[in-house]
């Protein structure tokens, strides 16, 4: 007998019972869709926080007060601090941003909403974090020798307080004190776990009179001359911050180069990717099982009409042919709509999270649900098609 | 001229040791081309057995079993399935239907593996229907049929691929009186055309229908009654 015949038996046989194999096609797509779209959910993850990063520069250092250690005491990060790394002793840092950060609440009109960072700095701040004005001005030297009200809003901040409206000129409330919009930073866009745009700049004078007071700066923010005298930046910072800080032994501060941040932060969605990998590994074995399930139900129930087959002078070949084909169909079938599914889901935003496609992961979550619906559905078929006609037909 | 069936000295143990059942206990049985022959006898002493042995659903534990001359003894399980298909019609009490489809179908299954082609499958398929008077429901499944049209289905099937015997196992255990005689009526004419049939059967008037009667005691034929 000819194979076009097995396959049209195959093909009745899906047919003839939609439900059923609308269930394994279901079991199937849920299988692969799901490991296609958390892989891709965890690697959207770490690249937008490896682009975020990225995006920042490679050339800055960040300079941060180290918490106190046993016996040492612990002196603030201080303006004059920052002033003293720009000069002739350190040929290689082109700025030093002092910066002092804090949440505040906002409000305009009716509205209010609460800017997860408020930053006071200098100018120089916005060349050495790579941020440009998408309206209006920033602030100038000027505005911070007066200490002027006025600030730089991030693009969240301004379609959360100004929807419709244009900002710059407009006064706004910041913790009750009346500062003026004069320009709105261009998107930086979500890092995946924290929002870029959710932010707010101000002189760093203004700032420290209205929220921080005149404590320890948060951080200092070096712009070296480029990112190859990174190296010899650092090593000058750090010879004029020990000697001004009078440092013996542990430093009480701590310097992270760009390179360092990456490091640290790749790490950790690293770990996110193979936390994710892992829920995938699980779902792709639940998936696996319930595809093995009603293979195994599939094939089961029609034990009985294997024996008729065998009974009206099927060979075993022909047999296996039509339950392996239509395995196959299934498998295929139901691998290809998990595959869109999962392509599908990958195209909105989850959580927050932009996922990416990993290609390897469509293949892989395709070929190990194909493998196992074959597999299932063939290799009890094979087994029934060994007995003799009798048994199987008294199967129950 | 060689007898259709020859079996010899047949002998079927299911299972061993203590629990081992002797179904069949050295059963011998001659079986003439164009016979009609009624098989009976209580429940339990091997007349399913012996009936699958001759149909080659199932392998005695030993003895040998002629079928048109050949020992089937010698025969793989690839060359069974072909025995299956070319010489042997079967009917079971439970009519074994493939479910979910057509009647039409379901006649048609023996021919496909035998690789009768799509057209002349469909004619012989409509013709075997016409002759057991269904040629009204061949799209019917089998759950749209009664128990009598399953039944007849089922003949339809057997014979369609005019094999050398028909065998029957209580064809007309599950059917009520008129389905039974519809069933019956089907069979005598089956015999008339000269085709040999084995039936197996608990009612008398059934027996009747047939031209020779077979008694199975304990595994072995008792007596033969004319
Ligand atoms: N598959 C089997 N496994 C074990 N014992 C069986 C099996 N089939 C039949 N038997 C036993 O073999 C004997 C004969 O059975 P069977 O041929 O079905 O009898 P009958 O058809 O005459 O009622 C019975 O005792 C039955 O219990
Ligand atoms: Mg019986």
């Amino acid at each position: 007998m000819r194979l076009v015949e097995i396959a049209a038996f195959a093909v009745r046989g899906l047919t003839a019972n939609k439900m059923r194999s609308g269930l394994t096609t279901l079991g199937i797509l849920i299988g692969v869709a799901s490991v296609i779209l958390l892989i891709a959910v965890g690697n959207g993850a770490s690249s937008a926080v490896q682009q975020s990063i990225a995006g920042l520069g490679t050339n800055i250092l960040t300079i941060s007060p180290q918490r106190a250690q046993q016996g040492s005491t612990v002196k603030p990060l201080t303006t004059a601090d920052a002033a003293a790394l720009v000069g002739p002793d350190s040929p290689d840092v082109k700025y030093a941003s002092p910066v002092v950060s804090a949440q505040a609440t906002a409000g305009y009109g009716g509205t209010s909403y609460a800017i997860s960072q408020f930053i006071g700095t200098d100018p120089h701040y916005f060349e050495t974090t790579n941020s440009g004005v998408a309206q209006g001005n920033l602030f100038s030297d000027n505005d911070i020798q007066q200490a002027r009200k006025v600030v730089v809003i991030g693009a969240t901040v301004a379609t959360q307080l100004f929807p419709g409206v244009d900002p710059v000129g407009k006064s706004m409330l910041v913790n009750n004190i009346p500062f003026t919009v004069v320009g709105v930073l261009a998107a930086k866009g979500s890092s995946g776990l924290q929002d870029a745009d959710d932010m707010a700049v101000a002189p760093l004078t203004t700032t420290q009179n209205a929220l921080t007071g005149y404590g320890s700066l948060t951080q200092i923010v070096v712009q070296a001359r480029s990112a190859d005298a990174l190296p010899n930046a650092q090593a000058q910072v750090t010879t004029i911050l020990n000697g001004r800080h009078k440092v013996s032994q542990t430093a009480d501060y701590r310097i992270l180069s760009q390179d360092q941040l990456l490091t640290a932060r790749t790490a950790t969605t690293e770990t996110f990717t193979v936390l994710l990998a892992s829920v995938a590994a699980i779902s792709l074995l639940v998936g696996g099982i319930g595809i093995t399930n009603i293979m195994l139900v599939t094939v089961t129930e029609r034990i009985r009409e294997i024996g008729i087959r065998k009974a009206v002078g099927a060979p075993r070949s022909s047999i296996l042919g039509q339950f392996l084909i239509e395995a196959t169909l299934l498998s295929l079938f139901g691998g290809a709509l998990g595959v869109a599914a999962g392509m599908l889901g990958t195209q909105f935003t989850i959580a927050g999270i932009k996922p990416v496609l990993v290609p390897s992961s469509v293949l892989l979550a395709f070929a190990v649900s194909a493998l196992i619906g074959l597999f299932f559905g063939s290799y009890p078929a094979s087994r029934a098609a060994k007995l003799r006609p009798i048994e199987a037909l008294r199967h129950e | 001229m060689s007898p259709v069936i020859e079996v010899r000295n047949l002998r079927k143990t299911y299972g061993a040791g203590d629990t081992a059942v002797h179904a069949l206990r050295g059963l011998d049985l001659t079986v003439e081309k164009g016979e009609y022959i009624a098989i009976m006898g209580a429940s339990g002493s091997g007349k399913s057995t012996l009936l699958n042995i001759l149909g080659c659903l199932d392998i005695p534990t030993s003895g040998t079993y002629l079928l048109d001359g050949i020992d089937t003894g010698d025969f793989d399980e690839e060359q069974l399935s072909l025995l299956r298909n070319r010489k042997i019609g079967f009917v079971f009490q439970s009519f074994n239907l493939v479910p979910r489809t057509t009647a039409l179908a379901n006649v048609e299954l023996p021919l496909v593996y035998a690789g009768v082609r799509r057209a002349q499958r469909r004619e012989r398929a409509l013709a075997a229907l016409d002759l057991v008077g269904l040629k009204e429901r061949t799209h019917h499944r089998p759950n749209e049929l009664s128990g009598g049209q399953q039944q007849r289905v089922a003949i339809a099937r057997a014979l369609v691929t005019s094999p050398a015997i028909v065998l029957a196992d209580e064809p007309t255990g599950n059917l009520d009186t008129d389905s039974s005689r519809e069933v019956m009526a089907i069979l005598d004419r089956l015999h008339a055309s000269g085709r040999t049939v084995v039936l197996i059967t608990h009612e008398d008037e059934v027996a009747a229908h047939a031209m020779r009667t077979i008694r199975v005691v304990d595994g072995r034929v008792a007596g033969v009654l004319v």
